[in-house]
């Protein structure tokens, strides 16, 4: 098992570097540049800061540059927060939005699979139905209009929550954005959950279960929904990178200080190293968490140990 | 054992109704029979008699859309309608099921032991370390080697025989009144078969249960079963002893079933026939596992060495177990995977052709494949299933031509040729394995490979398929190689059998020599578990 992890680690490496190329080459072909800005600086000056932070070397010096200096970890100042090196951004907003999108998977997964199953069990009934259009809508409307109503509702007519903020970090300031940025992918977990749920359901060893006279309640979480899991463990793996790594929207909607923004923001003011840097974070995230899903994965089916 | 006179389950009036989209289908038409202790009652049908469902629906396992009403009384209590809870005493306890798939019918995700101990904890109590005790006593019973370490084997560890014997340990777990065997040998290879069917006839013996078996196949009621049902579209044609049954039946359905067995034998081929295809020492390979890290390529070999010669006229059966590399051999001499060996097609060395000199050779050599559900597009009528070929290898003709020929090749394999503009799904088991040898034939090949073609196949169909193939071909001058596990079927149809095992041929000869002489172990081991069961 150790060996698989150092296996799958290692092989980790070589994703990330064509990750990294990919991505900077793509960058620098995008047209503009970090200091193109609506009134044209003077030549001079321009000259001069490129020369600063190295702009005006050829591409792939500036490529070797960056490789040599990103496997030392050291991923480069921010050309905007000129202020901040990119790590020391990502270092300060990290935390917030790792910590509002593991409560918000916790929320996704666990609503999710309870009322897939609930669905499931009660297949093309009334409640099957509701979920499911429930779930659709959780899909389709954007959290940018999810997160505005929710603050309407639940700060501004009702008063009971904070609109925004991550004051103490406590679940009154979290509860609405956790919700706003959790709900597509509950209604995600919910789908799936329900899909394999009822193939599970209709298996012939579900048939032999029920075959020995065992309950009902051995029959369907002992039995059928181990198997049922193992899809939506797989979900698992991009759905947790995508909300660990905080979301544009969402925090700044409610005020939250993590890194969601910068992305965003890197790529349409051409901070290279910014959106290089966020670009490096998360794909780290989904190469982890794709290892520990397949852990995960591991434990659940027999099938697939890893020795 | 020989039955007492008890009756311990009672049908009467039995019906079991599905409600589809189509209307109700009526799977169980007000059926009576009964079971005495201790006895083996055979209920036999083609699929779709019914024979399953009428136990499913005691059993309260029928699919969601499906109702059963009537009266099944176990002992005097009525199983119809009981509430779950109630049923749950029943079933598992009283009344115990075994399955036609040893590999589905298990959890994969949980060990035998574990799964054997749930309905001994769940009928019984006790404690976990009890259960445990138990299970490894059923694991010795019913002749799983080293059950202290099997016990926490899972499923997929296990051989698919290995896997039916779980199943009969859970079954007598709590040792049952009745135990329903669902064509509990379908699924396994013949030696196996033997062994399965044994073992229950031993433990019956020891511990008095009766078994009703259902199942298709009449050579394992003959040998097996004390009294039959014989079953047909949701009713009994016939019941009564085995004897009775086989030697004076007296439904006409009966007498068809029994003479279905594959019988006659195919005429020889000229003695100076020439060789139209030579594999000689026909070795495949396989990959298995191969990563970015790790230590180069396992290979696996599932043909070693073969040499087969196949004359024109000819038809060679090879036979073997699953994994036995028979298969694999047919697809190598069709050069449809790569192998080693020198290849022959007429006088035409092929050993090195690549893709594009085979295709023309394509048309010469056609396959049929087992499985007739699979193998034909739904989304194609039957008319473009069957005149695909003839775009690729005779893109001359018109459109009306190809018709003319697809209406010829239906009539030839004794199909209406309207069913050209129908799709495959409107089609049974047996039209469709028609329609499969329609594609091949229509294309003029001169060598045919039958994988399993009459192995999905009810028996009565299966002997319908083997006459066909044999008309045509003796119409046609047909050679083939005739690849099945079933050696009646391989008896009644070829002139030269090769037995398989492990990828190497054990024993080759004259159908004759192999079938009343043979010399390997695992030949007689095969043909005595074929024919004695």
């Amino acid at each position: 098992m150790l060996a698989f992890v150092l296996r799958r680690l290692a092989s980790a490496v070589p994703t990330l570097f064509i990750v990294v190329t990919i991505s900077f080459f793509l960058m620098r072909f995008a047209p503009g540049g970090p200091f193109n800005l609506e009134r044209p600086l003077p030549p001079a000056t321009m000259e001069n800061i490129m020369r600063t932070y190295q702009l005006d070397q050829p591409l792939w010096r500036q490529y070797v540059t960056y490789i040599t200096n990103a496997v030392q970890g050291d991923f480069g100042p921010s050309y905007i927060y000129k202020d901040n090196s990119v790590a020391e951004l990502i270092g300060k907003g990290l935390p917030y939005s790792m910590e509002l999108g593991l409560y918000a998977l916790l929320l996704a997964l666990i609503g999710g699979v309870t009322l897939g199953t609930i669905a499931a069990l009660r297949q093309n009934s009334l409640l099957d139905f509701s979920i499911m259009s429930l779930a659709t809508v959780g899909t389709t409307i954007p959290n940018f209009v999810v997160g505005p109503v929710l603050t309407l509702i639940f700060a501004i007519v009702l008063s009971m929550l904070p609109a925004g903020g991550w004051g103490d970090g406590s679940l009154r300031f979290l509860l609405l954005p956790m919700i706003a940025l959790a709900l597509p992918q509950l209604a995600v977990f919910a789908r799936l959950t329900r899909g394999s749920m009822i193939e599970a359901l209709h298996a012939d060893h579900i048939r032999t279960a029920r075959a020995y006279g065992l309950p009902p309640r051995i029959v369907v979480i002992t039995h059928a929904m181990r198997g049922a899991l193992l899809p939506v463990v797989s979900y698992l793996a991009p759905c947790a990178a995508a909300l660990m790594t905080g979301s544009a929207v969402v925090e700044t909607i409610f005020t939250i200080p993590g890194i969601g923004r910068y992305f965003v923001l890197g790529a349409l003011n051409r901070d290279y190293t910014l959106v290089m840097g966020t670009v490096v974070l998360i794909a780290i995230f989904v190469i982890v968490f794709n290892l520990v899903v397949d852990l995960i994965y591991g434990l659940l089916d027999p099938r697939v140990r890893h020795d | 054992m020989t039955g007492t006179d008890e009756n311990i389950l009672s049908i009467r009036d039995l019906k079991v109704n599905f409600s589809t989209p189509d209307g109700m289908v009526n799977a169980v038409k007000g059926i009576g029979f009964d079971i005495k202790a201790g006895e083996t009652l055979a209920v036999v049908g083609e699929s779709g008699s019914g024979k399953s469902q009428t136990m499913m629906g005691i059993m309260g396992l029928l699919a969601k859309n499906g109702a059963v009403t009537g009266s099944a009384k176990y002992r005097g209590k009525e199983l119809v309608g009981l509430p779950k809870s109630e049923l749950n005493k029943v079933r598992g306890a009283k009344i115990t099921m075994i399955f036609q798939e040893p590999m589905t019918s298990l959890d994969p995700l949980y060990t035998i032991g574990r799964q054997i101990a749930e309905p001994i904890l769940y009928h019984r109590g006790g404690t976990r370390s009890e259960a445990r005790k138990r299970v490894l006593e059923l694991l010795e019973l019913v002749g799983i080697p080293d059950p202290a370490r099997r016990i926490d084997s899972y499923p997929h560890e296990l051989s698919g025989g290995q896997r039916q014997r779980v199943m009969i340990a859970m079954a007598l777990a709590n040792e049952p009144d009745v135990l329903i065997a669902d064509e509990p040998t379908t699924a396994l290879d013949v030696t196996i078969q033997a062994q399965i069917l044994n073992l229950l006839r031993s433990l019956q013996e020891r511990f008095g249960m009766a078994i009703v078996l259902i199942t298709h196949d009449l050579g394992i009621v003959r040998h097996f079963a004390e009294r039959v049902v014989v079953m047909r579209r949701g009713e009994v044609v016939e019941q009564g002893t085995t004897e009775q049954i086989f030697e004076n039946p007296t439904s006409s359905y009966t007498r068809m079933l029994i003479d279905a067995e594959p019988h006659g034998r195919k005429a020889p081929p000229a003695d100076d026939a020439p060789i139209i295809l030579e594999g000689r020492d026909v070795t495949v390979d396989f990959q298995i596992g191969k990563g970015l890290f790790s230590k180069g390529p396992k290979t696996f070999r599932a043909v070693d060495g073969v040499t087969v010669r196949l004359h024109e006229g000819q038809t060679i059966g090879v036979v073997g177990e699953s994994g036995s590399g028979k298969s694999t051999l047919g697809r190598a001499l069709l050069r449809l995977l790569p192998s080693d060996g020198a290849y022959r097609f007429g006088k035409q060395d092929i050993s090195r052709h690549d893709r594009r000199q085979m295709r023309s050779l394509r048309k010469e050599m056609q396959l049929v494949f087992q499985d007739p559900y699979g193998s034909l597009s739904p989304r194609q009528t039957v008319g473009e299933v069957i005149t695909e070929g003839l775009l690729v290898h005779e893109p001359g003709l018109s459109k009306a031509d190809r018709d003319r020929r697809a209406i010829a090749a239906l009539q030839e394999v004794g199909l209406d040729p309207a069913a050209r503009n129908r799709y495959p799904h409107e089609f049974s088991g047996g039209q469709r394995q028609r329609i499969a040898i329609a594609r091949a034939m229509i294309l003029k090949p001169r060598v045919v490979i039958l994988d399993e073609p009459t192995s999905a196949l009810d028996r009565s169909v299966q002997g319908q398929v083997i006459d066909l193939l044999r008309k045509l071909q003796a119409d046609h001058n047909l050679s083939y190689v005739f690849i099945s596990h079933d050696l009646s079927v391989v008896k009644a149809i070829s002139d030269y059998v090769i037995v398989m095992k492990n990828g190497e041929i054990v024993e080759q000869g004259e159908t004759d020599a192999i079938f009343e002489a043979p010399k390997a172990d695992y030949t007689k081991a095969l043909i005595g578990a074929a024919f004695s069961v």
